[in-house]
């Protein structure tokens, strides 16, 4: 199958490559450009194991195809950490609140995040949930991801974080 | 001694043992998007292999043509029953002492059946070839009905066995018959419903669902023909019985059989058996010469691999006026699908299910299990308990609540009249099972103290009230359960896979610097052993938990061992953990002897040292030990600091728990909230805290998506009519209750460290309990048994069906 030139910025480098125009984000993401963080869990854009930010919107990348991403600047969990190796506070966040566990579902549910509270410094329990509602996750029930999404929130804001009682 | 030395408890804080809410270590790789798994391996000249499917639930397979898929460009190869016949790999034993299909051969028996292997350069083109296989059917009547299975005009599924009287499990009574498993005392049981004041009898249904792990199943084989070795990296819960079950079937020496199970994405009883697309895998590997990777996609995993449950439970229950349980009857008909390929011990065809009998004390009670054939993916996993346990555990507590309705007392003073007390510990029950430890009353009162039960219930009621009066279109609910697990399987006497006993292993290596590396034979799918096991290590040994490496799942370095499901990595692989520490700790102390000059029983332990008694300035650490033990050991010891352990448990363990859950139906439109979730557990000893909260959360949401909507449903013709996310549902973080949770600890008292285990304890008393709720909130109108999934559509038809629509 003849093949498109695709460009676009990914995790902050310049990338051009040669994909088939039907090539799913994922898929170029994972196998073409080694990025293996972000997951496939269900090929129906149900589960948000490939969430990926794309030009400030998160995306769930089995349902983007590479042409589509043509041009675009790309942040997968790979770039969430400093270049320093510091980890993002959502990375930290999700440790410290025991927001996983397999770990499958991670990689999308923290980019996830990260959208979410660029578009929302300090939402409500209820906000956080809607807004990671097309994420799924089956080992922690998420409850503690809410907790770590409610912690990275508080550090951003510079207040300190507490529990809500159970 | 020195003024600054710290004391032991601020040491023993400084080691992480046990008790310790201890950070994951594995999340470091998790949070940034390393993690290793499956799919994330390529090798060099990695094909890939994709299956045609069936869409026929029976069919006769009339002609199979490959020519148009083999043409397509980036074809490899196709693989037929035909050509898994030249290795004698068309059929491959099934876990469960049948035999299943790996292609079809000759026909088809469920929809979505693997029929042909399609391997090319990549995905795509493998998924496009797999397209172009032509399969010449014969469509034949089929059906998904385990009710019907035995009828006698019902469709012959299997003519392999046919004719066959005797099948693994005993004599078969018709051609869709698999076993006839019993247990407990029919004539003392028969007896005691004769006597009883009281009797219920109701069919309770737990519908087959699918454990659904966010990662599907996936391997990638590489076979090299010149070493004649196989390396194969999977999604396996249980790596050595891979090992051993591939080498059976592939007369590959086990020896040249390397399987590598790296991070697994979850596992709930979805990884534990063998699937066609391993063994398919394998071969193309061995054909092609190439490694060759399998990734089944979500349909696939719905539809083919590892259902559970699908449990048709005739449950009878016989009292004395007051209260008293006389006596429990169950008919179970278990429908295994086309092929038993259910995940349990050998010998136990319907599991564990003979701990029907829960946490009360029964005087009689027989239990009867026809499992059978139908037009259905095969399995019959324990999604995410021990074997039949949750089925079993659903059955008891929804007749103790159909009972206690029928007595008109409350469900909680009626399970308080029967649980089995205190003192009665350790308890055989009425199949034989020995209850190792428990403390009933106390958790059911803790649980029902702390959610105010008694106001609860006049909140009820006057709801009710105002219900009757039309002032609310709103019921109330409230869900109690109490539930004994069976877990830790198991015990050489009742358990073995294949004849490999249900042990299972650590071994520990202390390196010079009192560092060290613990490898078992268990295999984390999320429960965070690589955390855990080092926290055992920790408190044994008095080293720090981050100075210890966790290892499992590469069976060319790990001790043989049974793998993780049935909650048994604790149980077992941590008792083997506890043990080998106290082979190393034995050791050290003799060095510290020879090195402190006084006989080991002048020492004692202090946290992280021996010291000599009376005397705790003379000491030796146990880092100072591990040094030792490699230059200055006594004359006539081995140089070194390790040890093995194979656990061969002594009994299995019985976590238990009392959960209440309190929901609010509308009638008109059948959506249930979930106003609270209060869950108290009891798994003995704990070992992180913070773990064993995301357990139960993680076990909890498992429960609330069965109980509340999921099935994986056929229609008259086979079609599986659930296959994808779409359908199947799986709880978002929206409709999630938050949960409460609690504990008591009793724990284990022939276990080293008294830990019972919890990962599946939340799903085995979850599903009971939020179905105890929404059955609680009809009941006062006269219904019995509103059957599980309690989605809108089935309980606005309860409603309905009570006429309260009109």
């Amino acid at each position: 199958m003849a093949k498109s030139q695709v460009s676009m910025t990914v995790n902050g480098k310049k990338v051009e490559e040669l994909v088939e125009p039907r090539t799913l984000l994922i898929h170029f993401l994972r196998e073409q450009l080694h990025l293996t963080g972000p997951h496939i869990g269900c090929d129906t854009s149900h589960c948000g194991a490939c969430t990926v930010d794309l030009d400030g919107k998160s995306v769930k990348s089995c349902t983007v195809f590479t042409v589509q991403a043509n041009g675009a600047d790309i942040r997968t969990i790979e770039g969430m950490a400093a270049a320093d190796g510091t980890l993002h506070v959502l990375q930290e966040a999700f440790r410290e609140m025991h927001g996983l566990q397999c770990g499958f579902c991670t990689p999308g549910m923290i980019t996830r995040a990260y959208r979410l509270l660029q578009e929302n410094k300090n939402p409500t329990e209820e906000e956080i949930r809607l807004g990671i509602s097309g994420n799924l996750c089956r080992c922690t029930g998420y409850q503690n991801i809410v907790k770590a999404i409610q912690y990275a929130a508080a550090k951003i804001s510079g207040v300190p974080f507490q529990e809500a009682a159970e | 001694m020195n003024e600054m030395t710290p004391t032991s408890a601020e040491r023993a804080e400084k080691l992480q043992g046990m008790g310790c809410k201890r950070k994951r270590v594995e999340d470091i790789r998790f949070v940034q998007g390393k993690g290793n798994y499956v799919d994330d391996i390529t090798l060099p000249g990695m094909l890939y292999g994709d299956f045609t499917r069936s869409p026929h639930a029976h069919a006769r397979v009339k002609t199979i043509d490959t020519t148009k898929a083999a043409a397509v460009p980036g074809v490899v190869a196709v693989i037929t029953a035909e050509t898994l016949k030249t290795v004698n790999l068309a059929w491959m034993p099934t876990l469960a002492g049948d035999v299943q299909m790996v292609l079809a051969d000759g026909k088809v028996v469920f929809q979505n059946q693997e029929v042909a292997f399609v391997i090319a350069e990549d995905r795509y083109t493998a998924a496009d070839a797999a397209e172009l296989v032509e399969v010449e059917y014969e469509a034949l009547p089929c059906n998904v009905d385990p009710l019907k299975a035995m009828a006698a005009n019902a469709p012959v599924i299997r003519e392999d066995v046919k004719d066959k009287k005797e099948g693994a499990h005993g004599p078969r009574k018709h051609y869709n018959h698999v076993f006839n498993w019993q247990a407990g005392d029919k004539v003392a049981a028969d007896a005691a419903f004769e006597k009883a004041d009281v009797t219920i009898k109701e069919m309770i249904v737990y519908p087959r669902v699918h454990p659904c792990p966010l990662e599907t199943c996936q391997c990638v084989a590489s076979f090299d023909k010149i070493r004649g070795e196989l390396t194969l990296w999977g999604t396996f819960q249980a790596p050595h019985v891979i090992r051993t079950v591939g080498s059976l079937i592939s007369k590959i020496p086990e020896h040249k059989i390397h399987v590598i199970a790296p991070d697994i994405g979850g596992g709930f009883g979805n990884k534990v058996g063998a699937y066609p697309g391993y063994i398919c895998a394998i071969v193309a590997s061995i054909v092609t010469g190439r490694p060759v990777k399998w990734v089944e996609d979500r349909i696939e995993n719905l539809s083919t691999t590892a259902f559970a449950r699908d449990f048709y439970m005739e449950t009878e229950i016989a009292a004395t006026k007051d209260g008293k349980v006389t006596g429990l009857r169950c008919y179970t008909v278990a429908d295994h699908g086309a092929f038993d390929a259910c995940a349990n011990a050998t010998k136990w065809p319907a599991g564990l299910f003979s701990i029907i009998s829960g946490s009360y004390d029964i005087p009689a009670a027989h239990v009867s299990v026809d499992g059978v054939y139908t037009n259905k993916a095969p399995g019959g996993v324990a999604y995410r308990c021990s074997f039949r346990v949750t089925e079993a555990a659903y059955a008891i507590e929804r007749a103790m609540d159909i009972m206690a309705q029928k007595l008109k007392m409350d469900p909680v003073e009626f399970r308080m009249k029967n649980l089995i007390r205190r003192e009665q510990f350790p308890y055989t029950s009425t199949f034989g099972w020995v209850y190792d430890s428990g403390d009933y009353h106390t958790a059911l009162n803790k649980a029902v103290e702390t959610v105010g039960y008694k106001k609860l219930r006049v909140e009820q009621k006057k709801q009710q009230e105002a219900f009757k009066r039309g002032e609310t279109r709103e019921l109330m609910g409230i869900g109690v359960a109490f539930f004994t697990e069976i877990v830790g399987a198991g015990p050489s006497r009742n358990c073995d896979i294949l004849g490999i006993a249900m042990f299972d292993s650590a071994e520990i290596r202390i390196h010079p610097t009192g560092s060290g590396i613990c490898r078992l034979g268990t295999k984390s799918q999320g429960q965070g052993h690589e955390t855990t096991y080092a926290q055992i290590i920790a408190t044994e040994l008095g080293l720090p938990a981050d100075n210890i490496m966790v290892e499992e799942g590469n069976t060319d370095t790990a001790p043989y061992g049974l793998g993780t499901y049935g909650s048994r990595s604790t149980p077992v692989s941590g008792a083997a953990t506890a043990m080998a520490c106290r082979k190393i700790k034995a050791k050290a102390q003799m060095i510290a002897a020879y090195m402190l000059e006084v006989h080991d029983d002048d020492l004692e332990w202090d946290v992280d040292r021996f010291r000599v008694k009376g005397n705790p300035e003379r000491f030796k650490t146990m880092t100072e030990l591990a040094w030792a033990a490699y230059h200055e050991v006594p004359p006539g010891m081995e140089p070194g600091l390790e040890a093995i352990n194979y656990y061969d448990p002594p009994n299995f363990t019985f976590p238990f728990g009392a959960y209440i859950c309190v929901v609010d139906v509308d009638v008109d439109t059948g959506s249930t909230k979930v106003r609270r979730f209060y869950a108290l557990d009891d798994c003995g000893t704990r070992i992180n805290p913070m773990i064993i909260e995301g357990q139960i959360h993680g076990g909890l949401t498992e429960a609330f998506g069965i109980a509340m909507g999921q099935e994986i449903h056929y229609d008259e013709d086979g079609n599986v009519t659930t296959a994808s996310l779409m359908d199947y549902f799986l709880p978002t973080a929206v409709e999630t209750p938050k949960w409460e949770v609690d504990f008591t600890t009793t724990p284990s008292p022939h276990h080293p460290i008294g830990a019972k285990g919890v990962g599946e304890s939340p799903n085995v008393g979850g599903v009971p309990c939020f179905s105890n709720a929404v059955n609680d909130a009809f009941g006062f109108l006269g219904s019995t048994n509103i059957p599980m999934p309690h989605d809108n559509w089935r309980t606005w038809t309860a409603a309905e069906n009570l006429g309260l629509h009109k």
